[in-house]
Formats: C-alpha cells, sequence, structure tokens
C-alpha cells in the first residue's frame, strides 16, 4: 500500500479481499479514477508537495532575517528582493494551494462520502475536474517560480516576469507596475480558485443528496456540518475573487483601470474585493479544521460530543458572519469611522460560536476516559493553539489596538497561530486520525508522539515571540530590521528550523507506515461514524453493505480487543 | 470550460466501465453515449445513486449552487460599475451616448427570446417530442448567434472611433501640464502596461527610482480628473493626433474628454466582455446539447442536461437584463 500512484504497482498481493488501493491497477488508473478515495489521495500527494515547497520558502525568509543586514545573498538590495519573492510564494503557495484545499480535498474527500454512508460524492466526474484545475492552477506557480530563478540567476528575460513580490495579497497599485509575474499569478490563483468553487458545489450536492436512510442532518458526524459551512463559502465567496483577480489581470494586459487612480479607478475597491473572498477564506481554513477537532476530541476522551446542535449551529453561524467582517483588514486604509465601528463589532461576534466551540470540546473532554494518542495530542494542541490566535485576533478587532498593532508581526503572530497552528495541527491530527482508514496500515505511534511534540515547540518557539516584536513595533514584511529585534528574530528562525525538523519527522513516519506498517484493523480508535464501520481500506464502493445508521458519538458499542488492536463491535 | 470537461469525461468513463459499473451520466456537463448497452440497469443512472430521480434532483442542486457562485462573480463588477458610476457621474451619463440603444435593445428581444425557445426546449423534452427540442435548441443557438453578431457590429463600430482601451486607455492629467506631470504621465505609461521592456526595467536595481513617480500620481490624478467639470478641460498637446479626423462628434471633442469616456468603457468592455464569454459558453453547450438531441439521447426519463444547460442560458440572459439599462438607458 502506498500513497504515490506511481508506484502502487509494486503493491505485494497481501491483501485478502480487494479495497480501493488494489482494486485497479496501473498508474493509468490512478490518473483517469472517479473514486473520491483516490482523488482524495491524489490531492494528498499533489497538497504536501505545495506544503513542501511552501514550507522550504519559509525556512528561507526566516534564514534571511537571522540577521539585520543581508545575510543569504551577500548584495543588499538582491538579497532585500529575493527576501520580498520569498515571502510572497510562501504566502501564495501556502493559502491558495496548502491551506485551502487541505482538509476539504483530502481529507473531506475521502471521508465525506463514507460518513455520509454514501458510495461517492454526487459528481464523481466533476470531482476529479477539480483536482485536475488544482493541478493546472499550480502549474502556473511552478512557472513563475521558474521563471524567477531563470531571471536571477541566468539573466534570460522571461515574458511575463518570474517570482512575485506582491505579497499574497497582491494589492494594488503595485501588483499593476511590478514587473514580476503577477499575470500568471494571478491566472494561477483564479484557476485554483475554480477547482475550490467545483469542491464546494460537490460537497454540498453529495450532502442534500447522498444521505442514505436514516442519516438525518443531525446524525451527521460534524466534520460534515463543518464541511457544509465550508462548501457555501467556497461556492459564494470564491467567484469574488475570481473577478478581482480577472480585473487585476485585464489591468495589466489591457490597461481597464478599476483599481487605477490614475484611470478613475479606485485601489481600496480592491482591498474590498479582495478581503471579501480572502476573510470568508479564513473561514474556509479553520471551519474544517474544527471539523476534525470535534471527531478527534469526541473519540479520544471515549464520551458522546457535548453540545451536537450548538457545535454544528456554530459552523453555520460562523461561514454566515465570516462574510460581514472583511472590512477589519481595512482598519487604516480610510474607511469611514462608521464602517470601521460595524466591521470592528461583527468581528468580535465571530468570537461567540468560536468560543462556543471550544468550550463544547472542553466539556467532551470533562470526566472522558481520554486516550492521549497522536491525533488526540494535535487535537489538544489545536485547542491552545487556537485559542491564542483567536483572542490575539480581538486586540486587531478593537480599532483603537489595530492601529498600533496594524502591519506588525502581531499580526503575522496571529494569523500563523490561528492558520498553521490551528489548520495545520488539525489537519496533521486528522490525517494521522485517518491514516489507518486510508492506506490500512499503522504508524509507529511513539515517534508520531515525539513529532508532536517537536512540531509544537517549534511552532511556539518560532511564533509567540512575534507577538512581542510586533507590539514593540517590528513591521511585517520587512527584510531589515533595527538591532534590538535580532533576538526575536533568531529565537523564531531557530523555531522555524525546530518546526520544520517535526513536520519531517512525521512525513517519514508516514513513509514509513507505508512501507512496513503493521496491517491497521477496521476500527483502530473505536470511532463511530460510518468509516470506521468499513473495512481498512475501504473496499471500492466503500461498504459491502449499507451501513445502519446510528448516533455518531455513541461509543457503547465497541469494544477494545487485544487480539487485533482495535475495536470490535458488540453483537446483540 | 465545457470543451476541457467533455474530454475528461471522455477519458474518465474507462475505468469505470472495467470495473464493471455503469458510466455515471449524472452530472450538469459530461455524458458519453457509449458503453451503456452493456450493464443491466439504467444506464443513465449512476452507480451510487438509488434512482433517475435522486440523480436528477442532485444536478440540479449542483447547478443552482454553481450559478450562485456566477451572480458573486458578476456582483463584483456590478459593485465596480456603482463605484465607478458614483466617482465619475457626468462621465457614465455623457459616455452613454455612445452606445446604440436600439441595438442593445434588439440584442434584449433576441436573447429574451432565445430564453422563450430553451424553456421551450425544456419542455419538449420532458415531453419526449423530439423534433420540436431539436428546434427549440437550434433556434436557441441562432438566438446565441444574433447576439454575438449584433455585439460585434457594436464592438466594431465603438473601436473604429477609438472608444477601446488599451493603448487609448491612458490617463493625462490635463490640469497640470507642467514638466513635472508630463514626467509623470510618462513613468505612469512606461510602468503600467505589462510589457516584457518594463519586466527587465524593474527587475532588480530600478524598483524604488521608476516606482515611486507612479504612485504618487495615482491619487492627485482622482482629484484632479474626478471632480471637474466637463467644461473645465482642453486640448492637450500630448500628441494624440490619431483621435482626430474622424469626423465624428466623438473625435470633435476636446482631448480630455475623449480621454474621460473611456473611463466608461473600460466598464463596458468588463462587464459586456464577461458575459459574451458566457454567452459564448452557453452557446457550446447548446450545440453540444444539441448534438446529443439528434442522436436521440433524451426521452422524458432522461434530460437533465437539456434542463442545466436551460438553467445556465437563463442565467445569461438575466445578466444581459441587468447590463442593458445600466449600461444603455442612463439618464
Amino acid at each position: 500500500m502506498t500513497t504515490i500512484p506511481a508506484t502502487t504497482r509494486d503493491v505485494p498481493q497481501a491483501q485478502a479481499s480487494s479495497n480501493y488501493l488494489t482494486a485497479q491497477r496501473g498508474v493509468l488508473s490512478w490518473l483517469i479514477t472517479l473514486d473520491h478515495k483516490r482523488i482524495g489521495v491524489m490531492y494528498m500527494v499533489a497538497v504536501l508537495a505545495s506544503f513542501a515547497l511552501g514550507g522550504a520558502f519559509a525556512i528561507l525568509l526566516r534564514t534571511e532575517l537571522i540577521s539585520p543586514g543581508p545575510t543569504l545573498i551577500g548584495d543588499a538590495s538582491r538579497a532585500w528582493d529575493f527576501y520580498n519573492h520569498m515571502f510572497t510564494l510562501h504566502g501564495a503557495v501556502m493559502v491558495f494551494m496548502f491551506i485551502i484545499p487541505a482538509i476539504p480535498a483530502i481529507l473531506g474527500n475521502f471521508v465525506l462520502p463514507i460518513m455520509l454512508g454514501a458510495k461517492d460524492v454526487a459528481f464523481p466526474r466533476l470531482n476529479l475536474l477539480s483536482f485536475y484545475i488544482y493541478a493546472l492552477g499550480g502549474l502556473f506557480f511552478a512557472w513563475i517560480l521558474i521563471a524567477g530563478v531563470l531571471e536571477t540567476a541566468f539573466g534570460i528575460d522571461v515574458p511575463g516576469g518570474g517570482g512575485l513580490d506582491t505579497g499574497w495579497t497582491f494589492y494594488t497599485p503595485y501588483s499593476t507596475t511590478t514587473g514580476s509575474g503577477v499575470v500568471p499569478a494571478v491566472m494561477g490563483a483564479f484557476i485554483l480558485g475554480f477547482s475550490s468553487i467545483l469542491t464546494g458545489v460537490n460537497f454540498i450536492a453529495s450532502m442534500h443528496m447522498l444521505r442514505p436512510p436514516g442519516m438525518s442532518w443531525f446524525r451527521m458526524p460534524l466534520l460534515l456540518w463543518a464541511l457544509y459551512g465550508t462548501s457555501v463559502i467556497q461556492v459564494l465567496a470564491t467567484p469574488v475573487l475570481a473577478i478581482t483577480l480577472l480585473l487585476l489581470f485585464a489591468e495589466r494586459t489591457l490597461s481597464i483601470g478599476i483599481f487605477d487612480p490614475g484611470l478613475g479607478g479606485d485601489p481600496i475597491l480592491f482591498q474590498h474585493f479582495f478581503w471579501f473572498y480572502s476573510h470568508p477564506a479564513v473561514y474556509i481554513m479553520i471551519l474544517p479544521a474544527m471539523g476534525v477537532i470535534s471527531e478527534i476530541i469526541s473519540v479520544f476522551s471515549r464520551k458522546h460530543i457535548f453540545g451536537y446542535r450548538f457545535i454544528a449551529y456554530s459552523s453555520i453561524a460562523i461561514a454566515l458572519l465570516g462574510f460581514l467582517v472583511w472590512g477589519h483588514h481595512m482598519f487604516t486604509s480610510g474607511q469611514s469611522a462608521m464602517a470601521n465601528a460595524v466591521f470592528s463589532l461583527l468581528t468580535f461576534s465571530v468570537s461567540i460560536p468560536s468560543a462556543i466551540k471550544v468550550f463544547n470540546w472542553i466539556s467532551t473532554m470533562y470526566k472522558g476516559d481520554i486516550h492521549l494518542n497522536t491525533p488526540m495530542l494535535y487535537a489538544l494542541g489545536f485547542i491552545v493553539l487556537f485559542s491564542i490566535g483567536g483572542l490575539t485576533g480581538l486586540f486587531l478587532g478593537a480599532l483603537a489596538t489595530d492601529i498600533h498593532l496594524h502591519d506588525t508581526y502581531f499580526i503575522v503572530a496571529h494569523f500563523h497561530y490561528v492558520m498553521m497552528g490551528s489548520t495545520l495541527f488539525a489537519f496533521l491530527g486528522g490525517m494521522y486520525y485517518w491514516w489507518p482508514k486510508m492506506f490500512g496500515r499503522m504508524y509507529n505511534e511513539v515517534f508520531a508522539r515525539w513529532a508532536a511534540l517537536v512540531t509544537f515547540v517549534g511552532f511556539n518557539l518560532t511564533f509567540f515571540i512575534q507577538f512581542v516584536a510586533g507590539s514593540q513595533g517590528m513591521p511585517r514584511r520587512y527584510a531589515s530590521y533595527p538591532d534590538q529585534f535580532t533576538v526575536h528574530h533568531q529565537v523564531s528562525t531557530v523555531g522555524a528550523f525546530i518546526l520544520g525538523i517535526g513536520l519531517v519527522m512525521v512525513l517519514i513516519n508516514w513513509i514509513q507506515s507505508l512501507r512496513n506498517g503493521k496491517p491497521a484493523p477496521g476500527n483502530p480508535w473505536g470511532g463511530n461514524t460510518l468509516e470506521w464501520h468499513c473495512t481498512s481500506p475501504p473496499p471500492h464502493e466503500n461498504f459491502a453493505r449499507q451501513p445502519q445508521v446510528g448516533d455518531p458519538y455513541d461509543y457503547g458499542d465497541w469494544q477494545y480487543d487485544e487480539k487485533t488492536g482495535g475495536y470490535v463491535k458488540l453483537m446483540g | 470550460m465545457s470543451d476541457s470537461f467533455a474530454t475528461t469525461t471522455a477519458a474518465s468513463a474507462q475505468p469505470d466501465d472495467q470495473a464493471g459499473h455503469g458510466a455515471p451520466g449524472h452530472d450538469a456537463h459530461g455524458h458519453d453515449a457509449h458503453g451503456h448497452d452493456a450493464h443491466g440497469h439504467d444506464p443513465h443512472v449512476a452507480h451510487h445513486f438509488e434512482s433517475g430521480g435522486q440523480q436528477f434532483d442532485a444536478a440540479k442542486l449542483g447547478m443552482w449552487a454553481f450559478l450562485a457562485s456566477e451572480i458573486l462573480m458578476f456582483s463584483g463588477l456590478f459593485c465596480a460599475y456603482a463605484v465607478y458610476r458614483y466617482n465619475h457621474p457626468e462621465v457614465f451619463k455623457y459616455a452613454h451616448h455612445y452606445l446604440d440603444s436600439t441595438l442593445g435593445g434588439i440584442n434584449t428581444v433576441v436573447l429574451i427570446t432565445s430564453s422563450l425557445t430553451m424553456a421551450w426546449g425544456v419542455r419538449c423534452a420532458q415531453l419526449g417530442q423530439k423534433r420540436g427540442l431539436i428546434w427549440c435548441l437550434a433556434l436557441t443557438l441562432l438566438g446565441g448567434f444574433g447576439f454575438m453578431g449584433i455585439k460585434g457590429v457594436e464592438y466594431r463600430k465603438k473601436i473604429k472611433t477609438d472608444k477601446w482601451v488599451g493603448a487609448a486607455n491612458k490617463y493625462h492629467p490635463q490640469h497640470a501640464v507642467d514638466d513635472a506631470a508630463a514626467a509623470t504621465s510618462a513613468a505612469d505609461t512606461a510602468a503600467n502596461p505589462a510589457t516584457t521592456a518594463t519586466a527587465t526595467e524593474i527587475a532588480v536595481e530600478n524598483l524604488e527610482p521608476s516606482l515611486i513617480p507612479t504612485a504618487a500620481a495615482g491619487p492627485s490624478g482622482l482629484s484632479s480628473a474626478g471632480r471637474s467639470s466637463p467644461g473645465e478641460g482642453h486640448a492637450d498637446d500630448h500628441g494624440h493626433a490619431q483621435d482626430h479626423g474622424h469626423g465624428t462628434a466623438f473625435s470633435d471633442l476636446p482631448q480630455a474628454e475623449q480621454e474621460r469616456v473611456h473611463l466608461f468603457f473600460q466598464v463596458y468592455y468588463m462587464m459586456t466582455g464577461l458575459h459574451g464569454i458566457h454567452v459564448l459558453v452557453g452557446m457550446g453547450l447548446i450545440f453540444w446539447v444539441l448534438v446529443r438531441a439528434l442522436r436521440g439521447a433524451f426521452s422524458p426519463a432522461y434530460f437533465t442536461p437539456v434542463d442545466l444547460v436551460g438553467l445556465y442560458w437563463h442565467l445569461v440572459d438575466l445578466i444581459w437584463i441587468f447590463l442593458f439599462p445600466l449600461l444603455y438607458l442612463i439618464h
């Protein structure tokens, strides 16, 4: 069993019965598959590759910041230029190619139909198309990267420009004037957006139409509620980004000046458009993570989830409120004081459903029989990091403090706590949680726990000190800084290296598991959502016969079986 | 998009056939006609659906979700229109005279009629009237051609009189005709088009010097161009002689006024251009459905693609119904 399509031919015929990995053979059977599970695995390979790329940029930019002067390149102006490209590519790749598709496209694709009790998503071909659209969008980013290398290293002039130095936000007017590869980047992000929209459409239709008898809305696992909220945002917010990028594209290629004051346009309009998508996009990133955490916390506390309906409704509330708060990115952009006050108020209101979730998770653990397996460690890490990230968000949502903290490292730390600390930790926890189901292999538990610890320590070392640096006035996106911030940056960079080591450990563990992990039982954790009712890995059409739908968080029927190392369902 | 989808579907039907399931024909765009005969059950119901009805409902829901997405995409343009019109009301009032509201009106009628024939075609498909369906689809397609044809005539007329974007679409600070402004304008021109020349010029060292004047030009440009009354502008000597000599009312205008009319036309071209692309996509889809109808693919039990393409076409029509008064009928 292996993740990588290219090597499936080498899989030995060990598995007695056929599963989705062995049902068909050959590279082609992967590339043209309609099976949601295989598409999920293909997404996994592509998204993890993007993550590795984005991570490499992060390591490079942190290395550049280890000293106030130029570090990696001797010549100062070239070093600054290099830094600008690194932080932009890091942001763009991580946001558009990793965080947004990570949980919905990998874990969502894999488990959503199984959790629902369906054989597939509603539109399997559309699903495959989404994957190829994603891959096409990724090629554009690969192109600007290659073009950037050609331009800087070999001095070859590439049409359209190489690299990207606008910041991932593409703010005008700089993005309409810079010589870097804005046009291909904008096209790439536009195309990636369509992948996201089509996945959202698919999930919405699946959840409405493919629930088998007995699977009412309130018997759906909470991950599905979270993915539903996510899909609504993907369908309704992403097209606004699409038109924004299209207008930016037209501004560069046709001299249409919607955002150019020189042509009667308004650069602030770009910011409104951009954040109308990109703030809801933050909830595209965090909502599925919250869904994953809801599953993990309940299973590893061996206790029914506390406040099921509140968690479900809070997902929808976050999705809807998320559309109304974009203006809090623009408190210093010259909005009216009234708009600022309203956006600030609405921003605070998002903390209510978020806090409801956190309280419910903690209440679920209360008096539970907590098993500290790796997924649970990541879930606990998530709660800590999300609380820090969420509460520092209130500092930024408050008008007066935002003026001071705007565009400093404080906000860098804040959104890394939410996006990386929370979403990445939930993603890793979810990957460990469903790994035995996806590949039929267990991973090395002890090594995985060490990796979780190293990641957690590395993360906090990297980003916590940035709150301090930011509140002392260190602005974001600067390649150089006054000497007083040297210690902050050095601590942060060392933390980034540790974090990188932790993530490499995770990857090694996964690869090791694929090569010689123990065969996984059908239900290693004792979960009761429907994916644990089928074998590991699932058969081609998920279930040999239609499973019986019950309360997804009732663990009474499952008992640990020493022999298989997993849980078995009690009869009667 | 539809074309690439058709390719994907044709390719992706194979593994399903190998595995012994019916090739699914369940979504808005893709359904290939081969390989169904071998299977025992209804060839139009994909393996993961219980019934044709469930599949139809799923497809329709998916299409509505997608249309919601489309509407949000256009909403960005409507929003940009509102901001532009608020900032430059006099430009909009003046410039729309250069739109031919007769042609626009005819186009509106053509598109609404094609929506009628489309709806009629869906009804024919429901009732199993193959001839009626084919005729209705053909007429709808004809309507699409008619619309694009008239639109082409309109575009041509405007391009001929320099009401086009691109090179003509430059900002000239006509109120500050001193050297500084001229230099600014030159920098603006040099930096704006995404040319390779710019790329190399700005590449590494010259970044700061070449950008600062551009950025500084922006806001002052807005205040001078946006707030002045039409009579204020006077002909400048920037040497855009190509605008003169057509003999039309437009080119008799002072240069500054001509430049400002472009503010309207860039919005106009973005809105009608994106709509036109949607019409073309819709025509492609109708053509595809028409070919399948000619092959007899549809029956009262299965007409999902006709229905979904119909929904898409109605959306395209609906957007035009908003575009027409907003662009052509300004008073």
